[in-house]
């Protein structure tokens, strides 16, 4: 904290500068923002004034009068709190009096009067605020000898926090996240005076995706997670500053360890994306990376465990082998493969992939291999090409901007953190979101403008919006639109009033169902960015690092730094050597091509190589993932865990996850940030851009990479966006929370030194001597970069709208099928998360109560979903928010009987699928 | 001197049985101010009030007049009526709002149209079931008699008027624990800036709050005259005060007496008020204005019942109470029993109070239980000095409001008056009193 | 479904609608189901939840800062005696002592039939009648042992129903119309005054 440079006093007579007040701070001059707080602007100035109630991320309270000054005022000097009371102008100010001093003291004793002593045993020894500032500014021993308040010892108030109420300070930082934050007041103090508590409703558990958010800023060790709870002392972890690579977001945190077990993950205060926040998801994936140890589940952790060796199908069983030998085997069947066609050879998935891995293997499929079938998406998201083509916003942008469209599936349920962050603008209101989404979602009740649309109408709703066309032309529903002409007039009216032409309008593009085809939103997204010239967009796709593989050329039909296949040919001619002729197939089109060989046209595919990815829980569409994978000769498995696809898999090829690999990942925005490592992954696996090496070896080429950070030298010279992205930019100072591309040479930030209050556990490890960040930077520009080479090619260039593709009108029995995603899903995360799995939901077939009454049926009824493909007993759901017309099964997660029953039902094929329900 | 001829301006109605009813009310001159007020001006009215310097009587003494000029402009402005009287020994709001409820209504009336309130909230303490009832019959007879409700008598002036109950806890006394009440939620005080409701109240708008006694001042105000009003009493302290008399006198009661003229020897001693210590026995000391004010001894006797008066002698008249104690009195259970209230009305929202209150308690009790220790007492002082640092008057705190600092008072003065009563208990592991 | 019935929840909604924001009517409403059920039956509150648009957990919490109001089942009869200073001074503590003894039961306690619960309550605001004994929150001046004995004896014969009704009632009198001023015609008023006030007030700044 004390390496802030104290702002010097202004030279001159302190000019009418309107935003600036000036007063002294101690007897020494200090300046501050006009409205900052006291306990901001003196910590600004060098000086530290202990607190515990304050959370920079929350609104004040002022109640544990820990940061009381003297503040002078009109009735001489008062005690006043520090993170209550804004600075006035020509305030005196003073935190070291005597005064201050007893009362801190007393403070501090008054904290100590109920609380335990029982640090010895408690998870926040070592790094707790309380403890650690009672040895600095307290008073050394207590008076107190009573009776203490006695609760029952800890007790759980959700499936992942623990509270102990004895230890509770009252301070409201938990109370205040739920409400505040996360929108869920499901605690709330309870009780008065000595007994405040903090307390859930009986049987309603504090059951939010961002509980673990409570635990870690909790000041005490009132609230622990059953994850880590007495699971390591805070001074044998060891921590590096990483990003979670649950979800595409792409939230900072600190990655702390102990024996080469990631032991814990606490979200660091990155201004520009998680602001401090993590979902209970990416914070417990710790489960999950570490496994089930060796081998196969085991009753202690029932997920999949983790893929430790090389292993090779030998008479129908996956044997153990060395890595030369699988490579060999892999190599073999791939030359085998490629011999009627290098578009033979499919590679699918790369999202879990670093930048670098992705990079790695986009260079050995394209330029050695020689396919262009590559796909990091696994028909779950938007065609590749124009997610790169669109005009990017930054979340900070869409958070600040006066319209944000939200064409996306339940941002919660997808990019958690980032519904934090709209919430608060839409609840600031300074940002007014219209909602286009088929069924009501988390931000629904935040928006403005709701235009609840079925599959199939994106576009007609999109034309509608922009005015353009008058006609609201085929909303697929004999019904005519779900939207009502009131929500589109204000809709209309919002826009409108953003600016010319969609300036100031931010839209969210991602895939809301995926029982309709990407190219139905695929066009509604042409429409906007052709009348909205002007807005930006943010794509809301799901997986980790699915932006960075896109960036890295993992999409059919583009290159690495977000160019076309076309326009990147020669330039990557001349570096790689090779580059594919033609656009090859994506997800959908190499599986259709694997399951039915010549007959779906072109030269079939005849050998998958699957990246960190299980078609067969994530395809959209089960049946043909599992009809791929039998036809394929040759499916090489490149992954972390072993799941379902290993059972398809001829060659599995063991990869290191998450925090266990150096590199950098890209997130929605084009940040790329670096990962840390510390861990080393199990057994004998690899990082992927190693086995990309590897295998290239083995085939006869030599890809020239023999570090990530070689690779990241190749990105930086060869991706038009990457251009001056050089290692010292993304090691500088101003590079911690990373660095958005194309590199935007005026936008290095300040970053904040970690407060070690609001982020308990990350400084007391950074006490340790493993620094993530100190101090306050000041790089206001980034290091130097090189002389830059020849040009590199031109990015991609914004879409033309199309037209938009036919959608049939259902019949009149049908209900028109949605499967949008859930954060607790089938996924290796949750499902490897023994404190995770349990939380998966079951499936429901959700109907708007009017379909429903048709037939009879009443919540928890079980009904029939009768599919073209397959039919499945559901129970079902009344849901207002879902439009007559429709019916929501939530896509991978348990029902009838199956893992993913909505992937039974999807017919990846069809543009949109229709079901019936029934009642028998 | 002991009793002036001072009218009686809040209780003049008070003899009657059926005090509480329109009837009685309208055969009493009732609703005749509120007429008048509405043919004038708001300012006038204001400015009547003003003239009168009613000082607030919910404790604090604000005039109100004051704070009514305070009042942010804003389209919506709130008037809120504080009747959740619970300060201990206080028992005066309790009688008006039983025995003239329409009073209440007549006075809040008149304030409301004055700073042109948009609603008003009569905000009655719970445990007042009869009171509720009683205020609730009023506020309906009065919108059935024009008194309250659309164009009220006829004047062009509209405003509706809600009877809100408290449901238990003291700190909803204080006025924006009060108005966090109001607004559903747990009645934990604003911390402040910023400083006024007038600024900033009821869901964020400007407010005024005001003792159900003041609001109970003005329909006479109105009909006699600020200066009329003024002219009682001396000083800034004006008009008549209705005092809560309790403890070991012979006639404990409520009495309206008239401010300054009257001393505390007058309202304890005189045969028409208290009538003296019950059982000829000696006053030991008393408690001037509610539990959170520094204790008096006989020497203080002839203090005049003035705002001022009492203030510059290191006390305050605070809630209007006056418990007297005789000299059988235990000191140390007293202020036990006083601390013993805070520690369990305490919100519990800032440390300072929510954990000193119960530690004191705990120590006072051990004390009083046979259980003391010398050290004790200069931790109960210093633990005190931690809440209100300096231990002097008016209080400085630590707390976020002045719940907090009004712990210290009562075991201050018991430590200065009866420091021996306190050594003898922990010497003799007891109470000597039995 | 509603826990309430018909009528509570048409009175539930008609003092929802006295407030300018639901959230206001919190209270009154846990003094409504109170009435009903005799406490705060779970179900109560997440009705009452719903009607004022906050959570249960809010609910629950806001109500149980407040003694009034109950998340347990309570007695029939409330039985509070203050023991504060003035009570204190004029034998509280004894009167309390002896209501133990009568009773059956400690402080906090209820009678096994659930008809009495002690409590020993902070000041009352009754103090010239000390020591202040209330049931369910109504005065009945039982200063005596003697007194509080009679106050049992006829409390149990059903002598003072018509004055003390069951606990969870806390008002017998209604509310008996809603709003009748429309704001907007006040906000409009309003403005005409204020306006008027500084014409005025200019006026007299100018002379
Ligand atoms: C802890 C505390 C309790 C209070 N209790 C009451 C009360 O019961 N009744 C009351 O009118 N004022 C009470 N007050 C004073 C109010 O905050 C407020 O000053 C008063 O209602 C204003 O009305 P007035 O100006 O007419 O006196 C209390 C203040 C505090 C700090
Ligand atoms: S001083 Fe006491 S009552 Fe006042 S806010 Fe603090 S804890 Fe609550
Ligand atoms: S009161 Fe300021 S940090 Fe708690």
């Amino acid at each position: 904290m004390a390496e802030a440079p104290v702002t010097a006093p202004e030279a001159a007579a302190p000019a009418a500068d309107a935003d600036r007040v000036h007063f002294t701070l101690d007897g020494r001059p200090a300046t501050a923002r006009r409205g900052e707080l006291i306990i901001s602007a003196a910590e600004r100035a060098g000086v530290f004034v202990p607190r515990f109630c304050y959370h920079p991320r929350m609104s004040p309270v002022g109640v544990c009068r820990m940061c009381l000054v003297e503040v002078s005022g009109p009735r001489g000097a008062t005690l006043q709190p520090a993170c209550f009371v804004a600075v006035e102008e020509g305030a005196e100010v003073v935190t070291a009096s005597a005064k201050v001093k007893k009362a801190q003291d007393g403070v501090l004793e008054f904290l100590l009067v109920n609380h335990p002593l029982d640090c010895p045993v408690c998870d926040k020894g070592g790094e707790c605020p309380l403890q650690d500032q009672t040895l600095a500014y307290g008073p050394g021993e207590s008076r107190f000898t009573e009776e203490k308040r006695h609760f029952e010892k800890p007790i759980p108030i959700s499936a992942l926090v623990l509270l102990d109420r004895e230890r509770c300070i009252q301070c409201a930082r938990c109370t205040r996240f739920a409400e505040e934050v996360a929108g869920e007041a499901l605690i709330d103090f309870s009780g008065r005076g000595e007994m405040v508590e903090v307390a859930t409703f009986p049987d309603r558990p504090f059951s939010s995706y961002f509980s673990g958010n409570t635990v870690q800023i909790c000041p005490v060790g009132a609230l622990t997670a059953t994850p880590y709870r007495f699971r390591a002392r805070p001074w044998d972890l060891d921590q590096v500053e990483s990003t979670c690579t649950t979800c595409a977001l792409g939230c900072r945190v600190a990655a702390q360890s102990s024996g080469n077990r990631l032991t814990r993950l606490l979200g660091i205060d990155a201004d520009p994306v998680n602001q401090g926040w993590l979902c209970d998801k990416g914070r417990f994936v710790t489960e999950s990376v570490n496994g089930g140890g060796e081998g196969p589940a085991d009753a202690a952790h029932p997920g999949p465990a983790r893929i430790t060796e090389p292993l090779v199908r030998v008479g129908g069983e996956l044997v153990t082998v060395s890595w030369a030998e699988a490579l060999r085997v892999a190599a073999t069947g791939l030359d085998q493969a490629r011999a009627g066609g290098a578009a033979a050879v499919g590679v699918l998935g790369g999202a879990q992939l670093t930048n670098e891995g992705a990079y790695a293997w986009a260079k050995l499929a394209k330029g050695v291999i020689g396919t262009d079938s590559v796909d990091a998406q696994l028909g779950d998201g938007l065609p590749a090409d124009l997610i790169l083509s669109l005009p990017r916003a930054t979340i900070d942008e869409a958070c600040a901007a006066r319209v944000v469209v939200l064409l996306t599936g339940d941002v919660r349920e997808e990019l958690p953190v980032l519904f934090l962050r709209l919430r608060q603008s839409a609840l600031a209101g300074t940002t007014s979101l219209i909602e286009l989404a088929p069924t009501s979602t988390s931000l629904t009740s935040y928006a403005a403008a709701s235009l609840p649309l079925r599959p199939g109408d994106a576009p007609a709703v999109a034309r509608a919006l922009v005015g353009g066309d008058e006609q609201v032309a085929g909303p697929s529903h004999p019904e005519g639109p779900a939207w009502s002409a009131a929500a589109l007039e204000s809709a209309r009216a919002l826009l409108a009033g953003a600016g010319p032409a969609g300036q100031g309008v931010v839209v969210l593009v991602g895939r809301a169902s995926v029982a309709e085809d990407a190219a139905v939103t695929a066009a509604a997204v042409r429409v906007l960015a052709d009348a909205l010239p002007a807005a930006r967009f943010l794509p809301t796709l799901r997986r980790s690092n699915v932006q960075g593989a896109l960036d890295m050329g993992l999409g059919p039909g583009v290159l690495p730094g977000r160019v076309s296949l076309s326009s990147g040919r020669a330039w990557f001619l001349e570096h790689w050597g090779s580059v594919p002729e033609a656009r090859g197939r994506d997800a959908a089109a190499m599986l259709t091509s694997a399951a039915r060989g010549a007959s779906a046209g072109g030269v079939a595919t005849r050998a998958l190589i699957i990246l960190g990815a299980d078609p067969l829980a994530d395809f959209p569409d089960r049946r043909l993932a599992e009809a791929a994978l039998r036809a394929a000769e040759l499916v090489i498995v490149v992954g972390g865990h072993h799941t379902e696809i290993c059972e398809h898999a001829d060659v599995v090829l063991p990869a290191a996850v998450a925090h266990e690999r150096a590199g950098s990942t890209t997130n929605i925005e084009g940040r790329v940030s670096r990962l840390g490592h510390k861990l080393v992954a199990p057994g004998s696996a690899w990082p992927d851009w190693m086995i990309a090496q590897a295998l290239a070896e083995a085939l006869g080429e030599d890809l020239g990479f023999a570090s990530a950070d070689g690779v990241w030298e190749e990105i930086e010279q060869l991706g038009s966006v990457h251009r001056g992205v050089t290692p010292a930019v993304l090691e500088s100072a101003g590079a911690h929370d990373g660095v958005v591309v194309p590199l935007q040479p005026d936008r290095a930030r300040r970053v904040a030194p970690i407060d070690p209050i609001a982020t308990p556990g990350v400084d007391s490890v950074e006490r340790q001597g493993a620094p993530p960040r100190v101090g306050v930077t000041e790089a206001d520009e980034w290091p130097e970069a090189p002389a830059a080479g020849a040009a590199p090619p031109p990015v991609l260039a914004a879409p033309a709208a199309a037209d938009p593709p036919e959608v049939p009108l259902p019949d009149s029995y049908s209900l028109r099928l949605v499967s949008a995603r859930r954060l607790y899903d089938g996924g290796t995360a949750v499902s490897g998360s023994p404190s995770l799995a349990p939380l998966v939901p079951a499936a429901v077939a959700r109907a708007n109560p009017y379909d429903l009454d048709r037939l009879g049926l009443v919540a928890g009824d079980q009904a029939t979903v009768r599919g073209e493909r397959a039919s499945a007993r559901l129970p079902v759901a009344p849901d207002r928010g879902v439009p007559r017309g429709v019916l929501v099964v939530d896509f991978n997660l348990p029902g009838g009987g199956l893992a993913n029953v909505a992937a039974a039902l999807i017919d990846a094929g069809a543009l949109v699928n229709d079901v019936r329900l029934e009642s028998l | 001197m002991a009793v002036t001829d001072a009218p009686r301006i809040v209780t003049a109605r008070l003899h009657h049985e059926d005090s509480h009813t329109l009837e009685r009310f309208l055969a009493t001159g009732g609703y005749d101010g509120l007429r008048k007020a509405l043919a004038m001006t708001p300012e006038a009215v204001a400015a009547e009030v003003d003239a009168a310097s009613l000082l607030g009587r919910g404790g604090a003494g604000f005039p109100a007049g004051r704070k009514w000029s305070m009042l942010r402009k804003a389209p919506v402005t709130y008037l809120v009526v504080n009747g959740d009287e619970s300060e201990p020994a206080t028992f005066k709001d309790h009688l008006l709002i039983e025995g003239d409820p329409h009073q209440i209504v007549e006075g809040t009336i008149i304030a409301a149209y004055a700073v042109q309130a948009s609603q008003v909230f009569i905000y009655v303490r719970g445990e007042f079931a009869l009171g509720l009832e009683r205020m609730q019959q009023a506020v309906n007879d009065a919108y059935d008699a024009g008194a309250i409700g659309n164009d009220i008598f006829s004047s062009g002036f509209s405003v509706d008027v809600v009877v809100h109950p408290g449901a238990g806890a003291y700190i909803c006394g204080d006025e924006t624990g009060l108005l966090e009440s109001l607004e559903g939620k747990r009645g934990f005080p604003r911390i402040k800036p910023p400083y006024f409701p007038a600024v900033m109240g009821l869901y964020g708008q400007p407010t005024v709050v005001n003792n159900v006694e003041t609001m109970s001042n003005l329909p006479w105000i109105i009909l006699h005259g600020g200066a009329a009003f003024a002219a009682l009493g001396a000083g800034r302290s004006t008009g008549t005060r209705l005092f809560a008399l309790s403890g070991h006198v012979r006639r404990p009661g409520a009495f309206e007496v008239e401010m300054v003229k009257t001393t505390f020897r007058d309202l304890i001693y005189a045969p028409l008020y208290g009538g003296g210590i019950r059982g000829g026995g000696e006053l030991k000391a008393f408690i001037p204005g509610g539990a959170s004010s520094p204790w008096f001894g006989p020497a203080e006797l002839d203090l005049a019942l003035g705002q001022d008066e009492v203030q510059a002698a290191g006390s305050m008249l605070g809630s209007g109470s006056v418990v007297v104690m005789d000299q059988s009195t235990c000191l140390v259970r007293v202020a036990w029993r006083i601390t013993k209230f805070f520690a369990r009305e305490s919100c519990g929202q800032c440390t300072p109070c929510r954990e000193g209150s119960g530690w004191l308690e705990r120590i006072l009790y051990r004390i009083e239980h046979g259980s003391g220790r010398a050290e004790d007492l200069e931790v109960l002082l210093d633990v005190c000095d931690n809440i209100s640092p300096g231990l002097h008057w008016p209080p400085e705190q630590t707390t976020i409001c002045p719940l907090g600092p009004s712990i210290p008072p009562s075991i201050n003065s018991a430590l200065t008056m009866g420091r021996d009563e306190f050594l003898v208990h922990i010497k003799e592991g007891g109470c000597p009193l039995g | 479904m509603s826990h309430f019935t018909p009528e509570t929840r048409t009175r539930a909604q008609q003092l929802v609608a006295l407030y300018p924001k639901p959230r206001s009517a919190l209270i009154p409403l846990c003094h409504l189901a109170q009435g009903e059920d005799g406490w705060l039956r779970p179900e109560a509150m997440e009705e009452i939840a719903e009607l004022v648009g906050v959570t249960p957990a809010e609910v629950r919490g806001t109500a149980t800062f407040y003694d009034m109001l109950d998340i347990e089942p309570a007695a029939t009869y409330r039985v509070s005696i203050c023991t504060n200073v003035a009570c204190l001074l004029d034998g509280a503590l004894e009167l309390l002592a002896h209501a133990e003894a009568r009773l059956g039961v400690p402080i906090g306690g209820a009678t096994h039939d659930g008809t009495f619960a002690l409590e020993e309550a902070e000041c009352l605001a009754d103090c010239d009648f000390a020591p202040c004994v209330q049931v369910n929150h109504r005065f009945v001046r039982a200063q005596t042992a003697d007194a509080f004995d009679q106050l049992v004896e006829d409390l149990g014969a059903g002598k003072l129903a018509a004055t003390i009704p069951p606990h969870g009632t806390l008002q017998r009198v209604a509310r008996n119309r809603g709003l009748v001023v429309d704001p907007e015609r006040v906000a409009a008023e309003r403005a005409a005054v204020a306006r008027a006030q500084a014409e005025r007030a200019s006026a007299q700044d100018a002379r």
